[in-house]
């Protein structure tokens, strides 16, 4: 199992519950994910009082329970023959064997630019909130928070819980959308409870849709926001502006293990049983399809019996999982980007964080692959994990497929491994 | 009041709160992580370990990500 947020935590127990020898890899030092992080350790930061901190727990304390063996600090950048997946652990390789794999890896904030977005202190809304749980001290500081999805209402609240001044919350979506989406979630009881719990503990900042940055103003770091909303400008001096638009699945380890990904979301293929395009390989929770916190749990629980072996356990959970994923439909649908958005980036706009391609150097081309080979965009660091998703919008250009290594990995670690990566491919399938 | 752990960051003493991630601590300290090829201060972005803006030195180690590693007494952090 890739990945310790939820579903790869209900699918991890799922599988040792059916008798399963389980390995769970996660990149952080502790699981949890980014929703429930520092869960473990006592950090994680719940407002939605009583029974949405009881769920984190329960799987908690199951996940302590089983059989799971949780490996932490473990970057898996490839794999090799089909049952291999190929780790550094602490700056070590580390390679692990498996019957089935499940896929768990989750999503990011989408980053879409914007004159200034480069610019010290303007940073994803879910980023904020993350480096905010890593004791960035907030009190009192002004803070914008903006792009689009329920995330923002969600780090608003959690942000005026740690008593900073969230001024504003600015929502691309167009009011109608934002109020239908609103209206379906009484379908989704729990749900309609921390929306609203959300909107409370945010009462008095104002919630305005159809409202965009169109700049970050400062020099050295951000000092101001100007803004659209309604057709008009305005500047709004602030801290932090805390800004994402909506999330996209990280199916760079999928689509290297050959599974095949929609072309429109980025989700990762899958069955009813969350069976990717290749036979031994699942996929559950974001990866998936960006659904929610319910709707991972229900993959996650999907995967686990399936890959285990255990279809028929994967029954009493199939109502519940086509109720969530026509929440996640909806959702798809209401924080869609409206396209007058691709305009806010400026010729000399850096749309690649990494190689500092800007707008202009990228019209024109054809292709992401003619663009990288002509500009570098995507081909530092991040690995276009950031510009792909900006370039897909912008551009409708699609990436890639991947290569070895999917994340950054030490030399010392490749040489670690017991056989050349580069040619796994060529060695036979073990019996899987 | 927070326990507080004393970090190096260029050679300079910078106090923060424990259980503060290096990434948290530069941003707190106003201090960029790294600066661009074309030369701009750059600071942390996703806070979860992808968009790797917050990559600095860490005790000798480059290219670490400043958001996945916790800050310990006496650590030695370099801006790149």
């Amino acid at each position: 199992m890739v990945g310790a947020g939820p579903a790869g935590i209900a699918a991890a127990v799922s599988a040792a519950e059916c008798g399963r020898s389980v390995a769970l890899l996660d990149e952080n030092s502790a699981p949890g994910g980014q929703i429930w992080r520092g869960f473990e350790v006592g950090q994680h930061v719940d407002h939605k009082k009583g029974k949405g901190s009881r769920l984190p727990q329960e799987w908690f304390v199951r996940l302590r329970l089983s059989s799971v063996e949780v490996i932490r600090n473990c970057r898996v950048f490839g794999g090799g023959t089909p049952d291999q997946l190929l780790t550094e652990v602490d700056g070590q390789a580390a390679e692990f064997y498996g019957r089935s794999i499940v896929l768990a890896t989750g999503a990011r904030e989408r980053f879409l630019p914007f004159p200034g977005w480069t610019l010290p202190n303007v940073l994803g809304a879910g980023g904020l909130q993350a480096l905010v749980q890593g004791c960035l001290p907030i009190a009192g500081k002004r803070v914008v928070v903006a792009g689009s999805g329920p995330l923002l209402l969600a780090v608003a609240a959690h942000l005026t819980a740690q008593k900073a001044k969230v001024s504003m919350i600015m929502e691309q979506a167009a009011t109608q959308r934002v109020t239908t989406f609103g209206a379906a979630l009484a379908l989704h009881p729990g749900k309609l409870a921390h929306a609203i719990l959300y909107r409370w503990q945010t009462r008095g900042i104002p919630y305005r849709t159809s409202a965009w940055p169109l700049r970050v103003n400062g020099e050295e770091k951000l000092e101001s926001v100007t803004y659209l909303h309604a057709g008009r400008q305005h500047t709004i001096a602030c801290d932090y502006l805390a800004c994402g638009f909506h999330l996209v699945p990280n199916n760079e380890l999928a689509s290297l293990l050959g599974c095949e990904i929609a072309a429109d979301t980025g989700a990762v293929r899958i069955d009813d049983s969350q069976r990717t395009t290749v036979p031994h390989v699942y996929c559950a929770g974001e990866t998936a399809g960006i659904g929610g916190l319910e709707l991972a749990l229900i993959e996650g629980q999907i995967a686990g019996f399936a890959a285990a072996g255990f279809p028929d356990r994967t029954q009493s959970l199939k109502a519940e999982h086509a109720r969530q994923r026509r929440f996640a439909v909806r959702l798809e649908a209401a924080f869609a980007i409206r396209p007058e958005i691709r305009s806010i980036a400026e010729a000399e706009t850096i749309v690649c964080r990494c190689e500092d391609v800007r707008r202009k150097q990228l019209e024109g081309h054809t292709s992401w692959r003619a663009a990288k080979l002509l500009t570098r965009c995507g081909m530092g660091a991040c690995q276009g994990r950031i510009c792909g998703a900006a370039c897909r919008f912008l551009f409708n250009w699609n990436p890639d497929s991947q290569r070895l290594p999917v994340q950054p990995v030490s030399i010392a670690a490749l040489m670690g491994l017991s056989k050349n990566p580069m040619q796994a491919g060529t060695i036979p399938p073990a019996e899987v | 009041m927070h326990e507080i752990v004393l970090v190096e960051i260029d050679g300079k003493p910078v106090a923060v709160q424990a259980g503060s991630t290096v990434a948290s601590a530069l941003l707190a300290a106003g201090i960029p992580a790294r600066r661009s090829i074309s030369g701009e201060a750059r600071a942390p972005l996703c806070g979860m370990g992808v968009c790797y803006e917050c990559r600095v030195e860490i005790n000798g180690i480059p290219q670490k990500r400043g958001c996945m590693v916790l800050c310990h007494a006496s650590m030695k952090v370099r801006t790149q």
